[in-house]
């Protein structure tokens, strides 16, 4: 009925002016090649112009193809097995998060319970814990003289510990869950909540059964958020790196672990460009499925305001559905995060605040002395700029590729807007140290590289939060309001920003968390007078002493603060109505 | 069709203010352009920058020295452990991060002087620096401290579990050890290389008992292997984490021990070194002058002041590693509980560099697959 409507008016217009339409049609082409400009023109400098030219000082060292240096690829199957590896953990890890993140999802969707953001806020922070400190943690719930064996054992009256999880590949999944449900919470739960409960309702009045409603209506309706999550989910522990290393231990290894080391340890940078670029072809392989998927699933939607999707629970079942989720969450998100919290006020002694205090004690006079406050300074400063940046380019990324009429211009643009999750930090890392080397780019010492390499990470992020919701944003809203005389900016400010807003928060989260957290800052070089919160902590843990690693506790607790009070800012971000949705 | 979308006018504004943003970026980091003041000699530069790994560390006052003494400041750049640091620094050869690099060690020393990284200097401190260490009879990388890469022990749980504590690496293999050790993997830890080397020196590549004889026995035995110290230390070691980890033996340094003391203001340490003949490894560090550096005359200065007594006195307790300079007093805390292993196994840096990869394959082989 409405679309009708809208084209009708449509048709008025255009006969009324034509002229002018015309060149409002040549205004909007320029403008969206110059929204081009702006993802493109990142993505030249800060990721082509890099990685072609490490790519090329790799593999032609001295103008001629190294031929000679790649002999271990062919000549060892171990590189098809690490393939295979990597892609298998990297979806089993996938069907985890998803398995734990959709109720999860469905619960912050429709319910409304009491701590409802904070706890929020709490399962995203996994995201920003550095491995070591994570691996303690999961030591000391899981290892061998971790409190979960000796419950068991001591239940069971075993004389050994009945779990055995170091260095299997179950402890690299459990892990990788770990870190990235959160994904799937926010960007599926995001979407969910604005979804129509009515849809449901309809189906239920026709007589379909919960199950039934899910699966016929729900789920095709939800598919476009749990693909951008999935697809996002799976990048990241396809380029697993800090987990495997560190809770994996040296039995197992990702391509970007062989990367690592090949470049690194072995000093064979071909053999290390060429497993970055079949890292780099599967990504877009699966990105280019991906897409095509993508473009079949998208329905155009009424979104609707949470104040009408979400209630209280209210039957008994209700809330013991939830309550009940909530309790798996906090069990498996939360508590290894409260076992550091303990440990940071009990390691050694008995309860205390020492390692807090000490944080504020420069007692060797050393010149890399920051103090806590200091670090939370660094660290919130290259968030401000990683999630400024991203903005900017995951928006007009997202505009660019939801474009009417732009869906082959989409197919080989949003894989190449993916590819940076699916390439390399080792890689690019270098990249940066020979390409980003002269004015006007002389970025590879300068402080802003970091926030930089961060955007890289974290636009697609923003992108894949908003590309959904701006796809299935019933057109006739904009028209509708446009025939009604509002310019432009009107139109963005009063229909697109009000429904976008909750997923760009979403977005800015993201980018906020993957600044935050440790995402390749050991990989460039640093200017160690300003230590983001990670590289603190990482500092303390380089020296023995329990002193060191009780100041790391510390820190890392102050990392889960400064990132959980971040959350709940970013979350209550109000501008008049927008927000409010 | 109308489907004016109305962002493109938006982002329009953002663009220019992205780049002009950028621009911005990129401004501050420019080198600081020093005018000529004074034509007739060489100027000295406002600041001298040492390119070095995230070990490094050092007290405010001794760096402000050079800056009182000289009027340059001093920069530091740090580009993550030692293998990544020298990768960074053959890959910016041609345009180098910074002036003066500190700490290539002598597992990488070939390397680093294979990229012909860097220029010679015949420092006056060499004169104090034992002939030992000197390993470049070019001079082109000059030693700088030194530290051994040994076996530590939890002292508590041996008196606990009544067993003697290990005092040779022979020792790991015996069936009474077994399950007790952690160590490091070579391949991608440089505590881990230099125990792999350990083993090469003192077993040998060929005869009745080799060095991968040595580690199918350590494998047979149990051991846990880690990607780096920090997870063998804090996550398995006993004493690291104060009861997590649940091994009593470490693959650490001989100055471990004091650092424990020195942090947590013990009466004792809970941890002890194996210093005995044949198991442990010396590491030397190097400090060197880049080739491509703007600044030879006033980086020789900073060479000669990093290898003075000032500087080098402040390095024990900062890096729990022992001075070169043997005029330097490396302390009575290192005096009293860091003891210099005696008859560290050595295996020749170009052997080293010849050899490193072939190594390293081999113990993956044996070891891990």
């Amino acid at each position: 009925m409405t679309s009708l409507s809208g084209s009708h008016t449509e048709l008025l217009a255009s006969d009324r002016k034509r002229p002018e339409r015309r060149i409002q049609a040549a205004v909007r082409a320029r403008g969206y090649w110059l929204l081009a400009l702006i993802p493109l023109t990142f993505l030249s400098l800060f990721y082509f112009y890099p990685l072609l030219a490490i790519l090329r000082l790799s593999l032609f060292p001295d103008g001629r193809f190294a031929l000679d240096a790649l002999r271990p690829l062919y000549e060892k199957p171990y590189y098809a097995g690490v393939l295979w590896f990597t892609t298998w953990q990297a979806t089993a890890s996938t069907a985890g998060a998803l398995a734990l993140g959709l109720p999860a999802a469905y619960i912050f969707a429709r319910y409304r319970f009491p701590g409802k953001s904070l706890l929020r806020a709490l399962t995203t922070l996994p995201f920003v814990m550095p491995t070591v400190v994570v691996a303690t943690a999961f030591t000391a719930l899981l290892g061998s003289r971790g409190l979960l064996n000796q419950i068991l054992a001591g239940m069971l009256r075993l004389d050994a510990p009945p779990i055995h999880l170091q260095n299997t590949v179950w402890i690299i999944l459990l892990a990788h869950v770990f870190y990235n449900t959160s994904v799937v919470i926010r960007l599926v739960g995001g979407f969910w909540a604005n979804l129509d409960p009515r849809l449901g309702d309809a189906a239920a009045v026709l007589g379909a059964p919960p199950w039934q409603r899910f699966r016929r209506v729900t789920l095709p309706l939800l598919l476009p958020a749990i693909a951008a999550a999935s697809i996002l989910v799976f990048l990241f522990n396809f380029t697993s790196f800090g987990v495997i290393l560190i809770l994996g231990g040296p039995g197992f290894a990702t391509i970007e672990v062989e990367i690592y080391r090949t470049a690194v340890r072995l000093f064979n940078l071909p053999v290390a460009a060429v497993l970055s670029l079949m890292q780099m072809a599967f990504t877009l392989a699966l990105m280019a499925l991906y897409t095509r998927l993508q473009a079949r699933l998208t329905v155009p939607l009424d979104f609707r305001p949470r104040t009408l999707t979400q209630h209280a629970p209210r039957t008994r079942r209700e809330r013991l559905l939830v309550f009940g989720m909530l309790g798996v969450l906090g069990l498996f998100l939360l508590s290894p995060l409260f076992a550091l919290l303990l440990r940071s006020v009990t390691l050694g002694r008995g309860p205390t605040l020492a390692y807090y205090r000490e944080l504020f004690v420069n007692r060797t006079g050393s010149v890399f002395f920051v103090t806590p406050i200091e670090a939370v300074r660094n660290s919130l400063f290259f968030a401000l700029i990683t999630i400024v940046l991203s903005v900017i380019v995951g928006l007009s990324a997202a505009y660019l590729l939801a474009g009417k009429g732009r869906g082959r211009l989409a197919a080989v643009l949003d894989p190449i807007f993916m590819l940076p999750l699916g390439t390399s930090a080792v890689t690019l890392g270098f990249g940066y140290v020979i390409a980003l080397d002269e004015p006007p780019l002389n970025l590879r010492t300068s402080l802003l590289i970091l926030p930089i390499a961060h955007t890289l990470i974290a636009f697609p992020f923003v992108l894949r939060a908003l590309l959904p919701v701006l796809r299935g944003m019933n057109p006739n809203l904009r028209r509708a309001a446009a025939s009604l005389g509002a310019p432009p900016a009107r139109v963005f400010r009063h229909i697109d920003l009000p429904i976008l807003a909750r997923a760009l928060l979403v977005g800015i989260i993201f980018a906020f968390t993957i600044s935050m957290g440790e995402f390749g800052a050991s990989l460039l070089v640093s200017r160690p007078q300003f230590p983001t919160l990670p590289i603190a902590i990482y500092r303390f843990l380089g020296q023995p002493g329990l002193n060191n690693y009780g100041q790391a506790l510390a820190l890392s607790v102050i990392l889960m603060a400064t990132t959980a009070v971040g959350f709940l800012g970013i979350e209550n971000l109000r501008y008049g109505d927008i927000g409010e949705f | 069709m109308k489907t004016s979308s109305p962002i493109p006018r938006i982002l329009l504004v953002l663009l220019p203010a992205l780049l002009l943003f950028l621009a911005g970026c990129a401004y501050p980091t420019l080198p600081p352009t020093t005018p000529p003041t004074t034509p007739t000699t060489i100027p000295a530069p406002e600041a001298l920058t040492i390119v070095t790994h995230d070990s490094f560390d050092i007290s405010e006052e001794v760096l402000n020295r050079f800056h009182e003494d000289t009027g340059i400041e001093i920069k530091v750049l740090k580009s993550g452990d030692a293998g990544e640091m020298l990768n960074t620094l053959i890959l910016s050869k041609e345009n180098p991060l910074g002036d003066v690099v500190y700490g290539i060690d002598n597992t990488f020393l070939s390397r680093a002087l294979e990229a012909d990284l860097f220029a010679p200097y015949d420092a006056p401190a060499l004169a104090d620096i034992p002939d030992d260490l000197e390993l470049d009879p070019e001079h082109k990388m000059l030693p700088v401290d030194f530290g051994f890469v040994t076996l530590n022990y939890d002292i508590a749980w041996f008196e606990q579990n009544d067993l003697d504590p290990p005092d040779d690496i022979a020792d790991l293999t015996d069936p009474a050890y077994k399950g007790l050790t952690v160590v490091e993997n070579p391949a991608s830890s440089s505590p881990g290389l230099a125990f792999l080397l350990t083993t090469v020196g003192r077993f040998g590549t060929e005869g009745d008992y080799t060095y991968l004889d040595y580690w199918r026995d350590l494998r047979a035995n149990d051991v846990q292997v880690t990607e780096g110290w920090s997870d063998a230390y804090w996550g398995v070691f006993t004493v690291g984490s104060g009861g997590e980890g649940d091994r009593p033996i470490v693959v650490s340094y001989a100055t471990s021990p004091v650092a424990e003391v020195y942090f947590n203001e013990l009466e004792s340490p809970p941890t002890a070194s194996v210093n005995t003949p044949g198991n442990s490894f010396k590491q030397v560090e190097f400090v060197g002058i880049l080739a491509r550096s703007p600044h030879a005359q006033a980086a020789r200065r900073l060479i000669d002041f990093l290898l003075s007594p000032t500087f080098q006195e402040d390095i024990p307790l900062h890096m729990f590693v022992y001075p070169a300079n043997s005029k330097a007093d490396m302390g009575d805390l290192f005096r009293r509980w860091a003891e210099v292993p005696t008859e560290p196994v050595s295996v020749s840096p170009e052997d080293i560099a010849r050899h490193r990869e072939e190594w390293i394959e081999a113990w993956t082989d044996v070891v891990l697959r």
